[in-house]
Parts: C-alpha cells; sequence; structure tokens
C-alpha cells in the first residue's frame, strides 16, 4: 500500500482559504449593502444583479470554454465583478445595458489581458466607465416612480442648499447607484472582509481620511463627514480598490495608492465635471499600480538597498 | 509584554498536543540496522569496514578526508552483514553498511569522557566532537565541528541554542527540554569555554511554557552568561536568520553566514549531544524523533538507534489508523515526503509524519489573484509571486534579480497562498539550477 504514497515537494499543508473561499466572503461583505439598495431602491435592483452577475458567470464561462482554457468560473471572482458592477449602476438602467457592460467587463477588460490577475485595471469599473461614455443619460438617471432621486453630490454641484439629511445618507435613504446608497451596509461589509482578514484597513482607511481631510482643506460646503458618506466613497474604497489584482502587492505600496485614489476623488468633484470621482480615480490609480510596486517592494532581509 | 519576532511569516495550525505530553521513550530495534554513507550536508562517507567485520557501538563505519564532514558511527554493537546499496529518506538507493545487531548495544571501550573537560583547552572539544559523528540535528545536518571553527577573525558574541521547534507536530525538542535540561545548558557552558567573549541565549518559542521554565530554572546558577529568550509564536520563528534576527536584533545578506555577525547557532539536541560527547564519552548513536500525525495510530516521541528501520516505529506506534497519503521526514512545512517506510532513521531525520488525505494538500495550481499573501508571509521580504513568474519562464536572470536566492525554503508563502501556487517548489528548483550553472562555470 506504500507504493501508492504521494511525493511532493514542501510545504505539505496549506492555510484553509483558497481563492474561492476568498471571492465567497467578498459576496458575503458586498450583501448587506445590496440587501440595502433593494431595500430603499426596489425589487428592480434585484433585477439588475442578477442580470450582471449571470451575464458575468457566463461570459467567462463561455469565453474559456472557446479558448479552450481551464474555467476558473467556479472560483467566484466573476461573480465578484458582476455584482460590483451592478451596485455601480443605476437601478433604472435598462437590463439589456447591464448585460453589455458585464460581457465588456468580463471579456475585454479580464480575459483579453489574461484573466484573473492579471487584468491591469477593475473589470468592473472599467466596465462601468464605458458605460457612462455610451450612455450617459441612462447611466445617470436616478428617477424611481417619478420621484426624483438626485444624489446629493450631484446636488452639491449643481450649487442646492437643499442636501438629504446625513443620518440619511449613512443609512442609504438617498438616490444613487445601487451598491453605494447605504455607506452603514458597506462598512458592516468592510468588518466582515478584515475579520476573515480579506483586506486589510490601510486602502479603505487610507483612502477615507484622504478624502475627508482634503474636503475639510478645499472647504467643500457638505463638509468632510458629509462627503465621505455620500457617493460611491465607501463602495469604492472597501470594495474596488482594494481589489487584489489591480492594487499593490506591499502595505507601503496601498498607502500611497490609497492617498492617490483620496487626492483624485476630491479634485474631481470639486474641479471636474462630474459630480463623482471615485471610479475614474481608481481606474487611473489601478494604472499606476506596475510603477508603485516596482517602487515600494518590501525590505531584502539583510540585504542593503541596491537602487535608492 | 510584546515577545521578541521577526518580519513576516504565518501561523500554521500548531498540532503538537498530539504528543507534547508523551514522554521520549526508549526503543530498541528488532531488525537489521542501516546506515547511509551520506548523512550529513558536506562530503559523504567512505565505509572503512568490510562485511563481516565485528563492530562495537560508536566505532566507525565511515569517514572522509574531506574538511565538511562527520564520520558516521554504528550505533549497536554486531557484525557487518552488507555493504550495498538501500532506499533512504532522499528516495534514491545511497551506499549503506548494514550492521547486524547482536542485541548487547556494547561501546567501544575507547569512548570515555574528555578527561578534566572543564578545564582542557576548549579546542579539544572541536575534535571530540567531529570525531563523535555530530551535526546539525534542526535538519540541515551541518557538521557541527565545522561550524565551531569560525575565521578567527570573526569575534563570537553570541551562541544561541535554537530550541524553537516552529515546525507543527514536532515536540521532540520540547520533550527533550523538559526531560534533560542540565545537558542542554551542559553543553551551552561548553560551548561558551570555547568562545569566551560570546553570551549563551537560549531561544524557545512561547508555546512551551514548561520548557521555558524548566530551562529558566536550570540556567539560573550561570546567569551571568547564559539567559533563555522566549519567542513569539510564529512560523519560521526556529529558521537560523530569524531566530538571529529576533534575539539580536540583526541581518546579515545572503552572502555572509551568522559567524559574520557574531552568532554561532546550535539546535537543542545538538547542544544535548555536543555534552554527551564532551563530558559523558558518548558519540551520536541515537536520534530523538516525533512519531506523529493524523494517520499514526498512537503518536510518540522515541529514541532510538540510528540506522532503525522507520517502519519497526510505526508499528511501535501502533501502525496506521488511516492510510496515509503522504508520510513525511520532518514537519509538514519543510519536511521531504518518503517514498516507503523502508528506510532508515539517520542523522536528519527530525520527526516522521504520516499525513491523512484531509491535513495534507494536494490541491491544483490555480493562477495567481495578487492577493499580496505571500508578501506579506515571507520572512526574508521577498516578491513569491514575481520570483515564481520568472521561475516558470526560466528567467533565471530575472529570478536572482529578485533575490531569488535568498529564499530560505521555508514553505510560509505556499501555505499562505489561496491559489495554491507552488512557489516554494518552483524556488527550490530555481535555486538548484542556478547553483548548478554557477558551478559549470566556475569549472570551466
Ligand atoms: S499568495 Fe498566491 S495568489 Fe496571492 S499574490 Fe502570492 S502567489 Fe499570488
Ligand atoms: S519559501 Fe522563500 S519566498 Fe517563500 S516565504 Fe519562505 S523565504 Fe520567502
Amino acid at each position: 500500500m506504500e507504493r501508492l504514497l504521494a511525493v511532493s515537494s514542501s510545504p505539505h499543508i496549506h492555510a484553509a482559504q483558497d481563492t474561492r473561499a476568498v471571492m465567497g466572503w467578498v459576496l458575503i461583505a458586498l450583501a448587506p449593502a445590496g440587501a440595502a439598495g433593494v431595500y430603499f431602491l426596489g425589487l428592480r435592483a434585484l433585477a439588475v444583479m442578477a442580470v450582471c452577475v449571470v451575464f458575468s458567470v457566463l461570459a467567462e464561462y463561455v469565453w474559456q470554454k472557446g479558448m479552450k482554457q481551464q474555467s476558473t468560473s467556479g472560483d467566484l471572482s466573476a461573480a465578484v465583478t458582476g455584482l460590483l458592477l451592478a451596485y455601480n449602476l443605476p437601478p433604472t438602467i435598462p437590463f439589456w445595458m447591464a448585460a453589455v457592460g458585464s460581457l465588456f467587463a468580463i471579456i475585454v477588460v479580464k480575459q483579453f489581458f489574461g484573466g484573473i490577475g492579471f487584468n491591469i485595471v477593475n473589470p468592473a469599473l472599467a466596465g462601468r466607465a464605458m458605460m457612462l461614455t455610451s450612455w450617459p443619460v441612462a447611466m445617470t438617471t436616478w428617477t424611481i416612480d417619478g420621484v426624483s432621486g438626485a444624489t446629493p453630490l450631484a446636488l452639491i454641484k449643481g450649487g442646492s442648499a437643499e442636501l438629504p439629511a446625513l443620518c440619511d445618507v449613512f443609512i442609504g435613504n438617498i438616490g444613487g447607484c445601487i451598491g453605494e446608497t447605504s455607506a452603514i451596509a458597506l462598512l458592516i461589509g468592510f468588518a466582515i472582509l478584515l475579520a476573515k482578514k480579506i483586506v486589510s484597513w490601510h486602502i479603505p482607511v487610507v483612502y477615507v481620511a484622504t478624502v475627508a481631510a482634503l474636503s475639510a482643506v478645499l472647504g467643500r460646503p457638505a463638509g468632510p463627514v458629509y462627503e465621505i458618506f455620500c457617493g460611491g466613497l465607501m463602495l469604492g474604497a472597501i470594495f474596488m480598490a482594494t481589489d487584489y489584482t489591480t492594487s499593490p502587492m506591499t502595505r507601503k505600496g496601498q498607502v500611497l495608492f490609497a492617498l492617490g485614489c483620496g487626492l483624485l476623488t476630491t479634485l474631481i468633484r470639486t474641479f471636474g465635471g462630474y459630480p463623482e470621482g471615485v471610479s475614474y480615480s481608481i481606474l487611473i490609480m489601478n494604472l499606476t499600480v506596475p510603477l508603485i510596486d516596482k517602487l515600494l517592494r518590501p525590505r531584502v532581509f539583510g540585504e542593503v538597498k541596491k537602487h535608492g | 509584554m510584546k515577545l521578541p519576532t521577526f518580519w513576516g511569516g504565518t501561523h500554521p495550525p500548531q498540532k503538537k498536543e498530539f504528543t507534547a505530553d508523551k514522554k521520549i521513550e526508549q526503543y530498541l530495534p528488532l531488525g537489521d540496522l542501516v546506515f547511509p554513507m551520506a548523512q550529513n550536508l558536506g562530503a559523504p562517507c567512505k565505509p572503512v569496514v568490510k562485511k563481516g567485520d565485528a563492530v562495537l557501538a560508536g566505532q566507525k563505519l565511515g569517514d572522509t578526508e574531506a574538511f565538511v564532514s562527520a564520520p558516521v558511527l554504528s550505533s549497536v554493537s554486531g557484525t557487518v552483514k552488507e555493504i550495498g546499496l538501500k532506499l533512504t529518506s532522499s528516495g534514491i538507493l545511497e551506499e549503506s553498511v548494514v550492521v547486524e545487531n547482536d542485541g548487547r548495544y556494547e561501546l567501544d571501550p575507547s569512548w570515555q569522557p574528555l578527561p578534566d573537560y572543564e578545564q582542557i583547552d576548549p579546542k579539544e572539544y572541536v575534535k571530540r566532537i567531529r570525531d563523535a559523528g555530530i551535526v546539525g540535528f534542526g535538519g540541515a545536518t551541518f557538521p557541527t565541528a565545522v561550524k565551531l571553527s569560525p575565521p578567527p577573525d570573526k569575534a563570537i558574541k553570541w551562541v544561541l541554542v535554537n530550541a524553537v521547534e516552529c515546525e507543527p507536530y514536532l515536540t521532540c525538542d520540547d520533550r527533550l527540554m523538559r526531560e534533560d535540561p542540565e545537558k542542554i545548558v551542559g553543553g551551552l557552558r561548553l560551548m561558551l569555554r570555547l568562545f569566551p567573549d560570546a553570551k549563551g541565549v537560549i531561544a524557545i518559542e512561547n508555546n512551551k511554557p514548561e520548557a521555558i521554565e524548566i530551562m529558566q530554572k536550570t540556567a539560573a546558577p550561570y546567569a551571568d552568561r547564559i539567559s533563555v529568550q522566549p519567542l513569539a509564536v510564529k512560523y519560521p520563528q526556529g529558521a537560523e536568520k530569524m531566530v538571529i534576527e529576533a534575539v539580536t536584533k540583526q541581518e546579515y545578506p545572503v552572502t555572509a553566514l551568522p559567524a559574520d555577525v557574531g552568532c554561532i547557532v546550535l539546535n537543542t539536541r545538538t547542544t544535548h549531544q555536543i555534552w554527551q560527547a564532551i563530558a559523558e564519552g558518548k558519540p551520536v548513536l541515537t536520534r530523538i524523533i516525533t512519531v506523529t500525525g493524523e494517520a499514526v495510530a498512537e503518536p510518540k516521541n522515541l529514541e532510538m538507534p540510528l540506522g532503525t528501520s522507520v517502519r519497526e516505529l510505526v508499528d511501535f506506534c501502533g501502525g496506521f489508523k488511516e492510510q496515509p497519503v503522504k508520510i513525511l521526514s520532518g514537519g509538514p512545512m519543510m519536511g521531504v515526503t518518503i517514498k516507503s517506510i523502508d528506510i532508515p532513521v539517520v542523522k536528519s531525520t527530525s520527526g516522521i509524519l504520516a499525513l491523512t488525505a484531509k491535513t495534507a494538500c494536494m490541491a491544483a495550481e490555480t493562477p495567481c489573484i495578487r492577493c499580496g499573501r505571500c508578501v506579506e508571509a515571507c520572512p526574508v521580504g521577498l516578491q513569491p509571486q514575481l520570483m515564481n513568474a520568472f521561475a516558470l519562464l526560466r528567467d533565471y536572470a530575472a529570478f536572482e534579480e529578485n533575490f531569488g536566492m535568498n529564499c530560505i525554503e521555508c514553505g510560509s508563502c505556499s501555505y499562505v497562498c489561496p491559489a495554491h501556487r507552488f512557489l516554494t517548489p518552483s524556488f527550490r528548483d530555481g535555486k538548484q539550477t542556478i547553483m548548478a550553472m554557477r558551478r559549470k562555470a566556475a569549472t570551466k
């Protein structure tokens, strides 16, 4: 019987959390925000989520079958991308647009670059950016049942004096994209990610703190506290900027990356044409990741720095 | 209080509870004893006996003139039955001397304590340590006498007893400290005579409170030179570089040795054996190992003569209660798989670990998701995901540029990788290939 012993190279044991488990926990952490989205924005939000997830997973499966690659759709990463895309869409978005956005995110942004681990920008955000360029009206229509749900940031941009109350913004009783409406639900998700050690605190905390600090310095009208709880900042900082593939490897790099995201977000919110700047900030910072990784490598034991 | 430790690392499950409370039992072999000639890092030995020779315990079976070497001694008295190729833990057939045990365990009378060992010139210790066949019992089997002969310009300021035992499952060093602490402290005292300017530190991971307490008590009379240092529980705290970092706060480049930062690091059992060889006239005859794992019916800590068949030890532990899928010589993080249990216990055997399908990771590789866990875990500050890509591309220049040669093969990165990348194995291969290329370039 001992002839059947496996021969292999060490180590021989393994931490329990595999890629699928990691992605599974991300999905669980995303659930509270999704529930809040459905509660405040209606059942249509649920339908949008379903469309995005189904099309993302199917797109990955069919692409890999077609390319005769080993299928990775069991790792749940496509489901995460689909759900994140849905969270960045208004609940009123036509379903076919949501489907096209999902296909774009998975096939063009993820698979064209080599699949999981190789894409250079966040697929969900790139999908959203493509949709915003292609269908700007549909992507910024927040009207539900005839009630205008203009987002607080759009109101700030428009110079409106009547902003929703801070507590409504915090709980989620405001207009906006499906996943970004409730800051508290997103924070619960953050707690889950931290507890399961899926992400570290560095990117979300530094990102949000930078936005708060800069909003105060630049004298944004609603004040720093209001700024950080509205719009996609919590969603972006907790779930988008922390995407493994498109964020730096080291803690030092992550802090620099988050500072950059925070800076760009506030600048776009203040000076840009769009009311919201989270997606573009993260996409731009995604592109700097290879550089950051090169500059801020870990210090090697006992070796003096070779290049300064 | 925060205990000293190193940067990075990981926390595999300890699994020491199987054997932590089991006393070291003596096991006497039933069958023949097999002594492979290659049992240390460096040059292998050549047999110095012939078939049919009568041998005593402690008598040389093999030796060599090479500097980096240690002789192989018979662990029992009996007759040389055969000299030939035998399967060893390395998985290949190696030249070995087989001794038929006469069951009397008669020690060669020339083995006596070094007279006046507390007074003599400590240089004599080094010769005795070589003759006794002592090597680093932590697993690397570097000949101890060579380690104790650093170039004279290196001022040795620390003699560290590495009693960390950070590999999961293994408990033999823990038991040895709890059962025979005087000889460990004794061995360290002798080494402090050899290095008169050095402090002695016994470094123990904080998951062994009994051992820490008993070592502190035993070392108390020598408090002016010897201290016990508890270290944080983290893998690979027992790696030589990590113990030195934790205790002395020093680092050194890949081209340097511990002696370059004033350190000599000795394993627990090695220190114990140094005392036995010098003060008791007892050379390396036995090995103390942990036989454990989910598949073993009754895991135990055992002391047995070198050359004992692993199969006998497994039988003595009640055999397998479950089908093992992997059997290791050593611990789960750095041990090597063995093809068969019909192999002898050698100087490098620190444990026999039988893993079941549930515990041994057999998962397939999936693509790297750039999660950064390997970077967080690497105690040397490497970027395993990058090195892995270069190793697989066979881009050895880039592998070296990214400090691939600094990898200590601790397995932390592979352990944490959610994509189950075979990181450490790819580094082991990469390093070996580069070493081979360097050797080839040197001989040209
Ligand atoms: S731990 Fe594995 S998946 Fe994560 S970055 Fe390292 S190699 Fe990639
Ligand atoms: S095996 Fe090598 S690369 Fe991996 S953690 Fe250990 S030292 Fe670092």
